[in-house]
């Protein structure tokens, strides 16, 4: 049976290192990413996600080299996001050793991005990524992050067209649950994942294993990512780099 | 002993060759004649559409030296995902003729039909139980085979006997092929930690020496 799959999400700010973000603000430095992968490996997670936060505010793609680091160090399936915003870029990635890539704001500026891609390495190589806030009216709209704007946009209509251009999976972050522990968006991931037919991977908000397992079995996501609660320890904050253990995963998921 | 991961253009080369090293063996990526004359084992990777894989192999005339290599020689080859898929005759994703090396073609996952509508793709960790025939390339150390998928067509064999190991999603699928020297495999073992390291040791060492 096919196990839905726990995904740290790592984010990086270019080459400068690991950092850890709340509510997409305030990075806290966390680390060396290659030591996060070494560990990662050990602990053999199900799959490891990159996003460079900074690379599309500061319009530039990614730093290849660095990821070329990150990447042969990485001996389980490797997602990156962050700056992309073509197929050349997608090519290159590719080659280093990352097995998918994350698409986010060239959604905005690059409309057939997702499209193009798809068409040349298979949907299942792109990740449809939507960051969703709540608006000045309290309602959940799609954000764009490198412009800080709250569009006017559904998120789950927006997921639906990321679909339909052929993204083989859709990507969640609820940026107001970003770094607080506060569970994930649990009614948005549901309403999602009814409406889409690819794998969707829930992130922004994970405080532990019951809300993993609340994503999974309520919500019907096919993969629960979390920053927080894989690089930090318990409440003082402290870094740590941990990961549950297979038996613990299989029970909650089973 | 001379490892080459053909270079076409799709694919994550730089994954397998990384694992590769890992676990003791070093490789080349390449697409000269010259380079893939000499090797004992090839590595096909892919990621990518099956019509672009196919156009690219013709464009670097790659298929005459793997024909010369697989067919005459009988130099072990691994194709892996996309890789597999192109052993086959055909896909329903293109229109394209595939290297027919192995009898029987790709078609697309389809579950909007059934009660679960499992979602496409199949992606993420997933259990694999090998053939009969197939036994000393698995381990038998782990308690369990999990493998790490990335697909949205499967392989559909015309002759069972070519089957290297199955899986389930939705029903039971060839998840790997076999027919004498020409293997693929569906899943990525480049990126299954311990369970792809287990397994890629296991093949380079039978195959080898198997050849020689």
């Amino acid at each position: 049976m096919l196990k839905a799959r726990v995904i740290p999400c790592l984010l990086l700010k270019g080459g400068g290192g690991l950092v850890k973000t709340k509510k997409f603000s305030s990075p806290n430095y966390i680390g060396d990413p290659i030591n996060a992968v070494k560990i990662y490996n050990e602990k053999e997670v199900d799959e490891l996600m990159f996003l460079d936060i900074t690379a599309s505010k500061e319009r530039r793609g990614p730093n290849f080299e660095y990821l070329k680091d990150i990447a042969s160090e990485c001996f389980i399936p490797l997602c990156y996001g962050g700056g992309i915003t073509s197929v050349d870029e997608i090519r290159k990635l590719l080659r280093i050793g990352i097995e998918k890539v994350s698409i986010n704001s060239a959604n905005f500026t690059t409309p057939n991005l997702i499209a193009d891609a798809a068409k040349l390495f298979g949907s299942s190589t792109v990740v449809g990524s939507i960051d969703v806030k709540q608006n000045f009216f309290r309602k959940l709209r799609v954000f764009n992050s490198s412009k800080r704007d709250t569009t006017k946009l559904d998120p789950v209509d927006f997921a639906k067209s990321l679909e339909n251009q052929g993204a083989g999976e859709i990507l969640i972050n609820s940026v107001d649950r970003d770094g607080m522990l506060s569970g994930y968006d649990f009614e948005l991931i549901k309403k999602i994942t009814d409406a889409v037919n690819v794998p969707v991977i829930a992130c922004g908000g994970a405080s532990g294993l019951d809300d993993i397992q609340r994503v999974v079995k309520y919500a019907g996501a096919s993969a629960a990512a979390a920053g927080s609660i894989f690089v930090y320890q318990g409440g003082n904050k402290g870094v740590l780099i941990n990961y549950p253990n297979y038996q613990q995963l299989e029970k909650i998921l089973n | 002993m001379n490892i080459c991961i053909i270079d076409y253009g799709l694919g994550n080369s730089g994954s397998i060759q990384n694992m590769l090293k890992r676990i003791g063996f070093r490789s080349v990526i390449s697409n000269e004649p010259e380079v893939i004359e000499t090797a004992d084992l090839l590595f096909l990777p892919g990621v990518g559409s099956f019509d672009d894989g196919m156009t690219n192999l013709e464009q670097l005339n790659l298929i005459p030296i793997l024909e010369k290599k697989v067919l005459e020689q009988k130099t072990p080859i691994i194709g892996i995902c996309l890789g597999m898929q192109l052993l086959l005759a055909g896909s329903e994703e293109g229109t394209k003729a595939g290297l027919g090396w192995i009898k029987g073609t790709c078609k697309k996952f389809n579950f909007k039909k059934t009660p679960e509508r499992l979602r496409v793709p199949h992606m993420g960790w997933n259990l694999t139980t090998p053939a009969q025939t197939a036994q000393n390339f698995f381990s038998t150390d782990l308690p369990e085979l999990r493998y790490y998928f990335v697909h949205s067509y499967y392989a559909v064999l015309e002759d069972e006997a070519d089957e290297l190991c199955s899986t389930s999603y939705g029903f039971k699928f060839s998840s790997g092929i076999q027919r004498d020297n020409i293997i693929g495999l569906q899943f990525h073992p480049e990126k299954s930690h311990k369970f792809g390291m287990s397994l890629l040791k296991n093949l380079v060492n039978n195959l080898i020496s198997v050849k020689s």
